[in-house]
């Protein structure tokens, strides 16, 4: 069926190109036009919070105060969460979904264009005023990215206002962009597209959707009661008008850890697509992958207050988080075991593709196990607000999210621009990658059970060493990213054709439409067998 | 050879890094016996994961390396094993439960903070600690000894740079101290890694926590929770004396109170109340309105020529008595001695050019401190 369709299209359907200029951008409402600029504006967030994470590690290079003030290095430190989980790494999943969901499920488009462009657009609005906050007078929000009450309300600087604003603006683009993502995979499947045919990666977005409806509404609740203890005289977490600060913790982590898991259910789909197509095999217990992410989504909503067991919870509430944090291990194990029994017995190429999928499997594997030793309760009262907890959730984020983004960008780029990427430089910008992360974030595990606490500018002089060993590590990772950067433009802007299927192993109706995409994907819906 | 030449400085790293200090890469087993249950808890599960790791990367290298297209292999077409994937759903259920087992045991000692026999209240402040031993009359705070020439790279840095107090807390060895936890304005914790002790310190709240220390020495901790500027400027350090020097220590402790008591009533010179103000202002007030008496921006308003500091003397005395609510500005009138207040006043209204030539003395603090 399949191969020859995308080239009838032009003669059957009057194929409607992109419009010129800058219009293009501002006005469009065709999901490849959007899935580029969320990923472009994603790209520019994760340089921009990367430069502040090099200059966090540049301050703690070595003991005593060098380059920042502790009010600044705050601001960095806040700063630079921020950025990356709401500016980085949210909005490269919603390109990649936008990009690639109605390609795979066999649909034209995202079943509500004009809201697509709209959640889009709000975020550099968004950003722009969080990021604006750096300029005003008592500098910008610097109570960290979890802004903690009442350091982030009674003792915030006025800057807090526009962070909230921002928030609740970065809410309404993701409850948009999930919305759009739920009704286009429930909608708009290609005939004989069933459920449990779906890719993974779509089945991993459209619960990773849900999870956003859910909880993006609890953040918007929460940066609002900030909002009125503020200004308007509430004391929801202000103890001196009867109020309760560790109500606001529970408040945020219940949408917190939710979000953890909104930032990696979509990485788990991009491997589940890419390691079967590198091992030229199916992939292995596709049923098992949709059950174990649900019950993870599920779960996550049980988890929160692992976050909190030092806050003095009563002891029948540290047991039930303990259990169900440990709980999460199980689905989690089942998804590693599932990608390492595709590998098993198949015929394995190493492109640079497979190299990012593989590497997130071993490192978010890592993040895996400092995650099942925090849960351990009494253990965590050792490990909580320590470097510990930083290296297990860099582990997670960056050879985790980040490295699947990656691997998603050199996976579909071809498809993408109808170029084949240079494999030379995605394999040199992998291995600096992959040296430069591990030598940042493995000596933060050392320093923290040594009892580096995290969020301190200076330190103490036993943990000297590995803190210098981890600022090399990161200017090593962080300037291995222009590579990143010059790879993605190479690959526009020319290269060898790629074919249609681009890679041998594929599989999936995008890889049935030319490359590049043409500017509507299926205009008459492929069949499915 | 000479291309080489660059390899020189990173073999002096190399090379030098066995001789530099510390390199701890884990948990030290601590001095109490909750320490060593929550070091042994670590370690288990630490080899757990080892365990694990060892068996899955190993099939996955194993894979890697065999069954790699180069070397001419075919890729089988099995995808699905009801019974494998069982299985490898009920092992790692079963390891959760048996480390759950030891875990919930040493939670349910560490939760048991009855029949203490010494209560101390532990209240954190923007960035020092409060230590109150209930029931004895002593109150004093501990702040970060550090100098400031230290932290700005101008002297060099001492053993235990940052983590060295003005007061220790001082518990007696083999007793159970008790400590009730709270804070007086953001949120703080407090740790001490060898008695593996690391409770929040919340606005509103009272936490309980417990140790029993073994062996007499000093213990060193920090502040684990983002409290603001000087967060990591907080440390927590614990003394822990032979019953018989803590109890000579507890009875020095509350005679120099009561010689501080004392002092209230004498006449002070301006001289000499500048001369404390000085001490004073610097460990208590320094970390936000700054030594320069600058202020920082937007956060902390200067005092150099502020309107409160060169006017009124009773709205100065006022501010600094009960703070301002709603503010980073703490009431102080609960924290320093009529002296300590009186010294500090006079000393900002004559510091930095506020030549006010005012001089308050700690009767009249006593007076508007009713
Ligand atoms: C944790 C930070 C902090 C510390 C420590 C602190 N202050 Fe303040 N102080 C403030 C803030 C914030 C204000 C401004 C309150 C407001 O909004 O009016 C302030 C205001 C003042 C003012 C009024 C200044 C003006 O022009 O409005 C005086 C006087 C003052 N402080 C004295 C002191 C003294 C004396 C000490 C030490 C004993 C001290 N402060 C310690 C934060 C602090
Ligand atoms: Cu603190």
């Amino acid at each position: 069926m399949e191969t020859t369709l995308g080239q009838n299209l032009g003669d059957t359907h009057h194929d409607h190109g992109p419009a010129s200029g800058i219009g293009r951008w501002l006005f469009t409402t065709n999901h490849k036009d959007i899935g580029t600029l969320y990923l472009w504006f994603s790209l520019l967030m994760f340089l921009t919070g990367g430069t502040m994470a090099l200059l966090i590690r540049a301050e703690l290079f070595q003991p005593g105060l060098q380059l920042v003030q502790p009010e600044f290095f705050n601001q960095m430190t806040t700063m630079h969460g921020l950025i990356m989980v709401f500016g980085a790494v949210m909005p490269a999943f919603v390109g990649l979904a936008n990009w690639l969901v109605p390609m795979m499920i066999g649909a034209p488009d995202m079943a509500l264009p004009r809201m697509n462009n709209w959640s889009f657009w709000i975020l550099p609005f968004a950003f722009a005023m969080m990021i604006s906050t750096l300029f005003m007078e008592g500098g910008a929000p610097n109570f960290g990215w979890t802004f903690y009450a009442p350091l982030s309300t009674t003792y915030a600087p006025p800057s807090v206002t526009f962070f909230i604003f921002a928030v609740h603006m970065m809410g309404i683009s993701s409850i948009m962009g999930a919305i759009n993502v739920i009704a286009t995979i429930l909608n708009l499947r290609a005939p004989g597209m069933t459920m449990m045919k779906l890719p993974l990666f779509v089945w991993s977005w459209l619960i990773t959707a849900f999870l956003l409806i859910a909880v993006m509404p609890v953040l918007a609740g929460v940066v609002t009661m900030m909002l009125m203890d503020i200004h308007f005289g509430t004391s929801f977490f202000n103890a001196a008008g009867g109020g309760d600060p560790v109500l606001f913790q529970h408040v945020f982590w219940f949408f917190g850890h939710p979000e953890v898991y909104i930032m990696i259910l979509p990485a788990f789909g991009i491997i589940s697509e890419i390691i079967p197509t590198f091992a030229r095999k199916r992939l292995f217990g596709y049923a098992s992958m949709v059950y174990a992410i649900a019950s993870i989504a599920i779960l996550s909503f049980l988890v929160w207050a692992h976050h909190m067991f030092t806050v003095g919870l009563p002891l029948a509430g540290e047991l039930f988080f303990m259990f169900a944090t440990m709980l999460i291990a199980v689905p989690t194990g089942v998804k590693v075991f599932n990608w390492v029994a595709t590998m098993f017995r198949g015929s394995l190429t190493f492109e640079t593709p497979m190299l990012f999928a593989l590497a997130f499997v071993v490192l978010f594997t890592i993040g895996g196990f400092s995650g099942l030793m925090l849960a351990i309760a009494p253990a965590d009262f050792q490990y909580h607000d320590t470097y510990f907890v930083v290296a297990h959730f860099h582990y997670v984020l960056v050879p985790g999210a980040i490295f699947s983004i990656m691997a998603a960008t050199y996976f579909w780029l071809p498809k993408w621009t109808g170029h084949m990427i240079n494999e030379r430089m995605g394999k040199i910008h992998f291995w600096l990658s992959f040296v430069g992360v591990n030598i940042t974030f493995f000596p933060m595990h050392f320093v923290g059970l040594a009892g580096m606490p995290r969020r301190i500018p200076d330190y103490a002089l036993q943990f000297a060493d590995f803190n210098s060993v981890a600022s090399v590590g990161a200017f090593i990772f962080g300037f291995s990213q222009l590579l990143f950067l010059y790879n993605v433009i190479a690959c526009i802007r020319g290269g060898a054709r790629a074919t249609d299927r681009v890679w041998e192993g594929a599989h999936g109706l995008e890889w049935t439409l030319p490359s590049p995409a043409p500017y509507h994907s299926f205009s008459q819906p492929p069949v499915v067998k | 050879m000479t291309k080489r030449i660059w390899l020189l400085p990173w073999i002096g790293f190399l090379v030098s890094l066995p001789a530099a200090a510390a390199w701890q890469v884990n948990l030290s087993p601590g001095h109490t016996a909750i320490a060593r249950d929550i070091h042994d808890l670590h370690m288990i599960i630490f080899w757990v994961c080892v365990a694990i790791g060892v068996v899955v990367f190993g099939v996955m290298f194993w894979s890697i390396l065999h069954h790699r297209k180069s070397k001419g292999a075919e890729a089988h077409h099995f995808h699905e094993n009801t019974v494998v994937e069982i299985l490898w759903t009920l092992i790692p259920f079963g390891i959760l439960i048996a480390m759950a087992v030891p875990a919930t045991a040493t939670l349910i000692r560490m939760y048991d903070s009855t029949e203490a026999d010494l209560d101390v209240q532990i209240t954190g402040y923007q960035w020092k600690w409060r230590y109150q031993y209930l029931g004895q009359d002593i109150d004093y705070f501990s702040v970060l000894s550090t100098p400031r020439e230290q932290i700005n790279n101008e002297e060099e840095k001492g053993e235990h740079y940052l983590l060295e107090v003005d007061n220790p807390l001082v518990l007696p060895a083999g007793k159970k101290v008790r400590f009730l936890l709270t804070s007086n304005d953001v949120i703080h914790s407090w740790w001490v890694p060898s008695f593996a002790v690391k409770k929040d310190a919340i606005p509103g709240f009272v936490n309980e926590a417990w140790v029993i220390p073994e062996e007499p020495g000093i213990y060193r901790g920090q502040c684990t929770e983002l409290c603001g500027k000087d967060h990591g400027f907080m440390p927590v350090v614990v003394e822990v004396k032979p019953q018989e020097e803590f109890d000579q220590w507890l009875a020095d402790a509350k005679a120099a109170a009561a010689e501080q008591a004392a002092s209230a009533e004498q006449e002070w010179t301006l001289e000499q109340l500048m001369q404390r103000g000085e001490q004073v202002y610097n460990t208590s007030c320094a970390a936000c309105h700054q030594a320069s008496g600058q202020g920082v921006p937007g956060a902390f308003p200067a005092l150099a020529g502020s309107p409160i500091t060169t006017g009124d003397i009773d709205a100065h005395i006022d501010i600094v008595l009960h703070g301002k609510a709603g503010t980073a500005m703490q009431a102080f009138g609960s924290q320093l001695n009529a002296v300590d207040l009186a010294a500090v006043i006079t000393f900002e209204r004559n510091a930095w050019g506020n030549d006010t030539g005012d001089s308050v003395s700690p009767q009249q603090i006593a007076e508007r401190n009713q």
